[in-house]
């Protein structure tokens, strides 16, 4: 590592330094908090690494192994505190710390487990004892090493309801004394599930943001992918963790395309193909391979994930909305519905059987599925079938689902998305232009 | 992108704890979730170039006399910021000790955002 050149502008050592610890903080936690058996006291004791790094880094140079160089301070850091404070020696012991057993310079050498340790850090933080939100929260902030303003930021909230949050999460964890373990057998599957779905949460709220004067919330579209890869790496056998992450691929690749600087919202049917991705869509089928080799291999049928993946893969082939196999995709729908029910895979399936036989099919699920009462007022449900009584010729029932749907988003974008649309169907005759089509 | 100057890479030289080096620093990238594509590039002795001077082409097959700054290989990352470039640009000229001298650039894909 060649040393910090001294003619190195200083504000330059100080940002790699900032680089260095933002990248290496969730390892570093991740790695303490094996070793002391809680959070809160873990991430004191890389606060302390961290002040150490600050002070000798900008002088230095940053190691050439920053995190091995962090880990092996901040157990010097934890011994001296230990020797001066006894109260703190006390809780150490409490705890079951690990830490007196010496440091050795054996930390230098690379650590297989590392990734274990990152492994565990997102179980925990995903744990289904924890509320989603509070799930989403912790994801962030220990596995994701985003600040607490930077989470605020990212979803409206005041910083003082994510700092509470996350407190409230890490003060569950050590009162249920979630075991800070892989999961293992057949829990590992349910526990799996609840941590793609924290991904997926965080993924989807920035792919469509529920609140908000933005459609798209880049950052979180990238957070969540990031996720998804981090997860695909760590634990590569896993069939699902590939679906998940040929599903965020797959729809990532479509984000040059969903948003343009004339329209803030362009819908599936109407983007410029040749803005999509393509070494996204290409990473998107490979962990789709990946995803159905192991479920192959396993005997297992493909997961949700890998369905919903398949599902945006047929998009991603498809050279125009024309040409897309809607036959198909009606089809892994139905699949999809049968094995994870859910009104909202009903109601992508009653897209797609519209668009494969017709709007009058399509509908008639839509009403299936209004006639249940679950999704009352979840508003695609309305615009959905808006768009399809539009196009069958019921053009004064379209309105009101419209209006409906329009009163049920918080999305300011969403919202100017159906108003359009209700200025666009009353300005049209029975016969007139072709609606829009929502496929996503 | 990885820059050299000309001739000072010797591609047949075994540099065990380089290329070890090098696969963990990569592993560790694709466990951050940040590594999307790498590769590197053949000896520019190898190269041809096709050089264009107000409408005239040549072409003209290496190795070249001048010894310029060529590119030997590059990393194609999703950071959040510029400054996590710069980190992992680091981490990798770290592994080169010695007598290496090298430069990365790093450049943002131009895409619409």
């Amino acid at each position: 590592m060649p040393r910090a050149d001294p003619a190195v502008d200083v504000r330059e050592g100080h940002a790699a330094v900032d680089a260095a610890c933002r990248l290496e903080w969730p390892r570093l936690v991740a790695a303490l908090t094996r070793l002391v058996g809680d959070i809160g006291l873990a991430e004191d004791l890389a606060q302390d690494a961290l002040v150490a790094a600050v002070q000798e880094w900008p002088r230095d140079g940053v190691p050439p192994r920053p995190g091995a160089w962090l880990m092996v301070t901040a157990r010097h850091r934890a011994l001296d505190r230990l020797r001066r404070d006894r109260a703190l020696a006390a809780k150490y012991a409490l705890l079951g710390a690990d830490l007196l057993r010496g440091v050795t310079e054996d930390v230098l050498e690379p650590d297989p487990s590392i990734g274990d340790d990152r492994l565990r850090m997102i179980f925990t933080a995903c744990h289904p004892v924890l509320a989603p939100a509070a799930r989403v929260a912790l994801t962030l902030r220990l596995v994701g090493g985003l600040t607490v303003e930077e989470i605020a930021r990212t979803y409206l909230v005041p910083p003082s309801t994510i700092a509470q949050r996350i407190v409230r999460a890490k003060r569950t964890i050590a009162t249920e004394r979630i075991p800070y373990v892989v999961p293992e057998g057949p829990e590992l599957a349910y526990r799996l599930d609840s941590v793609l779905d924290v991904v997926c949460l965080i993924f989807t709220e920035g792919y469509a943001a529920s609140a908000g004067d933005r459609w798209l919330r880049l950052d979180l579209v990238e957070e969540g992918l990031r996720l998804a890869r981090v997860l695909a790496r760590l634990l590569p056998d896993q069939p699902e963790v590939h679906g998940l992450a040929a599903l965020l691929e797959l729809q990532a690749s479509r984000v040059g395309a969903r948003s343009t600087p004339d329209t803030p919202v362009v819908l599936l049917g109407d983007q410029d193909r040749s803005a999509w991705d393509q070494l996204l869509i290409r990473r998107g089928f490979l962990a789709l391979h990946r995803a159905h080799a192991l479920t192959t291999e396993l005997g297992r049928p493909a997961g949700r994930f890998a369905l919903q993946a398949a599902i945006a893969a047929e998009h991603a082939v498809a050279r125009s909305a024309e040409h897309t196999n809607w036959p198909r995709l009606a089809t892994l729908y139905a699949i999809l519905a049968e094995r994870y029910p859910s009104p909202i895979v009903q109601l992508n399936r009653a897209v797609g059987v519209a668009m494969a036989d017709g709007p009058a099919a399509g509908l008639a699920l839509v009403e299936d599925l209004a006639g249940t009462g679950d999704v009352d007022g979840y508003y695609l449900l309305h615009a959905v079938r808006g768009d399809l009584l539009d196009r069958v010729g019921r053009r004064d029932e379209a309105l009101a689902e419209f209006e409906r749907a329009a009163g049920l988003t918080a999305n300011l974008t969403e919202q100017q998305l159906l108003r359009d649309r209700i200025a666009r169907c009353r300005a049209v005759g029975a016969d007139g232009l072709p609606s829009g089509r929502d496929g996503r | 992108m990885v820059q050299s100057p000309a001739g000072a890479i010797d591609p047949d030289v075994d540099d065990e704890e380089l290329a070890s080096g090098m696969a963990a620093l990569l592993e560790e990238m694709a466990q951050a979730g940040v590594l999307l594509d790498a590769a590197g590039l053949r000896p520019v002795d190898e190269a041809v170039r096709v050089n264009l001077a107000r409408g005239e082409q040549t072409v003209v097959n290496g190795p070249f006399a001048e010894s310029k700054e060529f590119v030997g290989g590059y990393c194609l990352l999703q950071a959040r910021a510029m400054d996590e470039a710069v980190h992992w640009a680091t981490r990798f000229l770290a592994l080169h000790r010695g007598d290496w001298a090298m430069s990365m650039e790093i450049r943002q894909l131009d895409a619409p955002s």
